[in-house]
């Protein structure tokens, strides 16, 4: 056992990767029909409580970023952390319980946030039984990741490791900070439900502590490190600078902590923390950048891949994204933007240009080249397919946040626009009226890019189908200096 | 800075001397940081250093010096944020050079706008309430304000909707006259019912019963019978005859309007539950300009009643007639 990989939990998350992906934008596709048309799920009658938009907002965002997000993070660091310390993983035990611990986590979420409960936090909503979950869960992986790198081979450590290490440790530290919550039961209150301990503008600023950087290490970090194995894999390339990867792993860890007060700008947060948000959010450009420009720089030398490799395309295009949307994300940071961008559509764009752009591009395009690799076959079964789907989802991506970019502008002027009297000239109802083209080119882009999942979950079904699940792939002997 | 907004930030030295320390810190370890990994740039057909260790077959880095425009734009932003915090808040308690403040901001934005807007609303003020009513300038501006401030609850209508009431019918809680309306708007109304002054749930539909029956509407007389005398908790607000009193802002019962629904269903639950019902108070937020606009176009929605001529003296006692019992016939 000890001489070969541990490829069944990878094979396990990276399927569940496809199939939480699914679910986690049907409920997305679900919840941009019943903005255009709110009674949709009103016939399913005593069903329709459980699908209200209010309720199941809160699954679609979990479901894409934990459910979907977290299976491809920790099918990809458990890989990453094998194949680049020549080592098996830490105890099989160990990770098999990170797997069916995060599962059911998940299916928990899917349960309790249709029934309304919830705590309130975004990105945080899951009620204290389920924290304490992910608690354990989280430093069993945490241990099973630190550990594998601990007994390693190999001298040095892999620069995707430091970004996923980083990832790890800091999760932990935010979930756990964020979580302390006094469960309503110790007062005689329902047992499920609890409230946080931090009161007003304290519980503000740490549940956006935590937010922020939720979307800095599990959506940033952890995919930098993503990023970091199969772009040079899949390229064949050196990666560009190793000196860089320096420079902007330290300064993104460090910015991107401060960051957080950005989201609640105009608000009783003091002025000091305000300033400081926005300062350190518009420094964050050059680690984001950097970032971006190893993994493009990669590809010099080899740009004549992109034409012809699907995958590349889809974790180029990813990196496109990501530099776009850590531009975008700084400059609504900044008071006089976030003024007309705050509370409007242009946040739906912006985060999704990351999180469709980015997180899920990146995703699928690793995926396409670990999961063959998982069932001993060369490539997937088609490679058509899989630019079709990058075509399918590169197009309802940009369908999708140019709309909601035209809605946001459009929506914050509206929202500010003044009559010589001083009265507002358009009420909020004819905003939101305005919206209704957007939306439905939102649906259509959205709607897409769904689409594009349903190929690939083809895809992986015949490549599966066709391959044989690798159990014995061999550890070299001989480390590579 | 505005008088009461100096709300202490930091209770301590302590925590301020901590995040300036933090900040200046952690802005010159980045620095360093940047500093100590620039090298020279490459001469013309040099290639990067390939580094020595390899992962995982064919994992390899180059060490290319960083990117100089990428170098530049972090240096940039840097010195911008060094730049920032010195002028405004955010090293701890320090203020900035400029001293400036959100509120300061604000009041001076409002101040401004204030100004801008009172030269259109001035030319009314003062103005006889009816007369601003039929000047088609002001009721534009009336309607507009009426959109922004009153629609939500009282709808873009005026006709209100169930807790909101209808400004259109001409059946008011505390008065229609225009001093009557300007009072509602600038000062606030509290319409407050307590509940459960007619006993049971069983109670409370007798008492509806009966309060239908005062009004002429269909009812059961039997329990309209029963109610009559439960109705007497209700007599002390809402007169013996359910007429209510208007000055005081009881509700008239008998009338066709409901601020929370007429079936027996919907009074029974006044009844049992109690209601509040609060208009906030527009002056102090508005001010004397927008408010009598305001006036004026509730005034013309329809509903507004003629201003009461001061009442002839008459030199009859009707408290003592209004006290004695009905004479029975």
């Amino acid at each position: 056992m000890e001489a070969t990989y541990n490829y069944k939990v990878v094979r396990q998350f990276a399927i569940m990767t496809v199939v939480w992906g699914i679910v986690g934008m049907l409920v997305g596709v679900i919840l941009s029909a019943q903005l255009m048309w709110p009674t949709l799920t009103e016939a399913l009658g005593p069903l329709a409580p459980y699908l209200s938009y209010g309720r199941i907002r809160p699954l679609h965002t979990n479901a894409v970023i934990f459910a979907f997000g977290g299976c491809a993070l920790f099918a990809t660091s458990l890989y990453i952390v094998q194949r680049t310390c020549q080592a098996r993983l830490l105890s099989d035990g160990l990770a098999s319980f990170v797997f069916w611990g995060w599962q059911l986590i998940i299916l928990l979420a899917a349960v309790s946030l249709p029934l309304g409960v919830t705590s309130g936090k975004e990105y945080a909503e899951l009620e204290w039984p389920i924290d304490i979950l992910i608690a354990v869960v989280w430093v069993a992986y945490a241990v099973l990741f630190l550990g594998t790198i601990i007994k390693r081979k190999t001298q040095h450590i892999y620069v995707a490791n430091w970004f996923f290490g980083a990832f790890i440790v800091t999760i932990a530290l935010l979930h756990i900070v964020n979580s302390i919550e006094l469960p309503w039961m110790l007062a005689g209150g329902v047992w499920w439900k609890s409230y946080s301990v931090y009161a007003g503008v304290h519980d503000a600023m740490v549940q956006w502590w935590y937010g922020h950087n939720a979307v800095g290490f599990f959506l940033t970090t952890a995919f930098l490190g993503m990023m970091y194995y199969f772009i040079p894999k899949q390229a064949g390339r050196p990666i560009f600078s190793y000196r860089l990867s320096i420079v902007h792993f330290w300064a993104l860890n460090f910015i991107y902590m401060w960051a957080g007060p950005h989201h609640l700008l105009y608000t009783a947060l003091p002025d000091w923390a305000q300033s400081l948000g926005m300062v350190f959010s518009l420094m964050l450009i050059a680690p984001s950048w950097g970032g971006m420009m190893n993994g493009i720089m990669t590809l010099s030398g080899a740009w004549h891949k992109l034409r012809t490799d699907p995958i590349l395309k889809f974790l180029i295009t990813a990196l496109s994204f990501y530099g776009m949307s850590t531009f975008e994300g700084p400059m609504m940071s900044v008071k006089t933007v976030n003024a007309l961008s705050h509370y409007t559509e242009w946040n739906i764009a912006h985060v999704h240009s990351g999180a469709l752009g980015w997180v899920a591009m990146i995703s699928i395009g690793s995926l396409y080249h670990l999961i063959p690799r998982l069932f001993g076959r060369e490539e997937m079964y088609s490679t058509r397919l899989i630019n079709v789907h990058f075509w399918w989802s590169t197009i309802g991506v940009v369908l999708y946040i140019a709309a909601m970019w035209i809605a946001g502008v459009a929506q914050g002027l509206m929202w500010r626009a003044t009559n010589a009297d001083g009265t507002l000239t358009y009420s909020f109802a004819q905003s939101v009226a305005a919206m209704y083209p957007f939306y439905a080119i939102r649906l259509i882009g959205g709607l897409m890019f769904f689409v594009g999942m349903l190929l690939m979950a083809y895809n992986v079904w015949k490549t599966v189908a066709m391959g044989k699940a690798v159990n014995d792939a061999r550890i070299p002997d001989a480390v590579q200096a | 800075m505005i008088e009461g907004y100096a709300v202490p930030d930091f209770v301590s030295d302590f925590w301020h001397l901590y995040i300036a320390a933090a900040t200046v810190i952690g802005i010159v370890a980045m620095m360093w940081l940047l500093k100590s990994q620039t090298t020279r740039k490459l001469a013309a057909g040099e290639d990067a250093e390939l580094m020595h260790p390899t992962w995982d077959g064919d994992l390899q880095e180059f060490n290319n010096p960083l990117p100089r425009w990428w170098m530049f734009l972090f240096w940039f932003l840097l010195l911008f944020g060094v730049v920032y915090l010195v002028l405004y808040p955010g090293a701890g308690k320090f203020a900035g050079v400029w001293n400036w403040s959100s509120a300061d901001q604000y009041k001076q934005e409002k101040d401004r706008v204030d100004a801008q807007f009172n030269e259109v609303l001035k030319p009314f003020m003062g103005k006889d309430l009816m007369a601003v009513s039929a000047d088609p300038v002001a009721k534009e501006m009336g309607q507009r304000l009426f959109l922004t401030y009153c629609s939500q609850c009282h709808g873009s209508d005026g006709k209100g909707s169930s807790g909101f009431p209808d400004l259109t019918d001409g059946n008011w809680l505390f008065g229609g006259a225009p001093d009557d309306i300007k009072a509602s708007i600038a000062n606030g109304r509290v319409g407050e019912m307590p509940g459960g002054l007619a006993g049971d749930d069983k109670g409370a539909k007798e008492v509806a019963n009966y309060v239908l029956m005062l009004g002429g509407k269909p009812h059961n007389a039997a329990l309209a019978e029963a109610g009559k005398a439960k109705y007497a908790a209700c007599a002390g607000c809402h007169g013996e005859d359910g007429k209510g009193n208007n000055a005081a802002g009881f509700p008239n019962l008998t009338d066709a309007s409901w601020q929370y629904g007429g079936s027996e269903a919907a009074i029974t639950e006044s009844i049992v539950k109690g209601r509040k019902g609060g208009m906030p108070a527009q002056m102090e937020n508005l001010g004397e300009a927008k408010v009598h606009l305001l006036t004026a176009y509730v005034w013309g929605l329809g509903g507004g009643a003629k201003p009461v001529a001061p009442a002839p003296v008459v030199a009859v006692e009707p408290a003592a007639d209004a006290a004695a019992p009905a004479p029975a016939k």
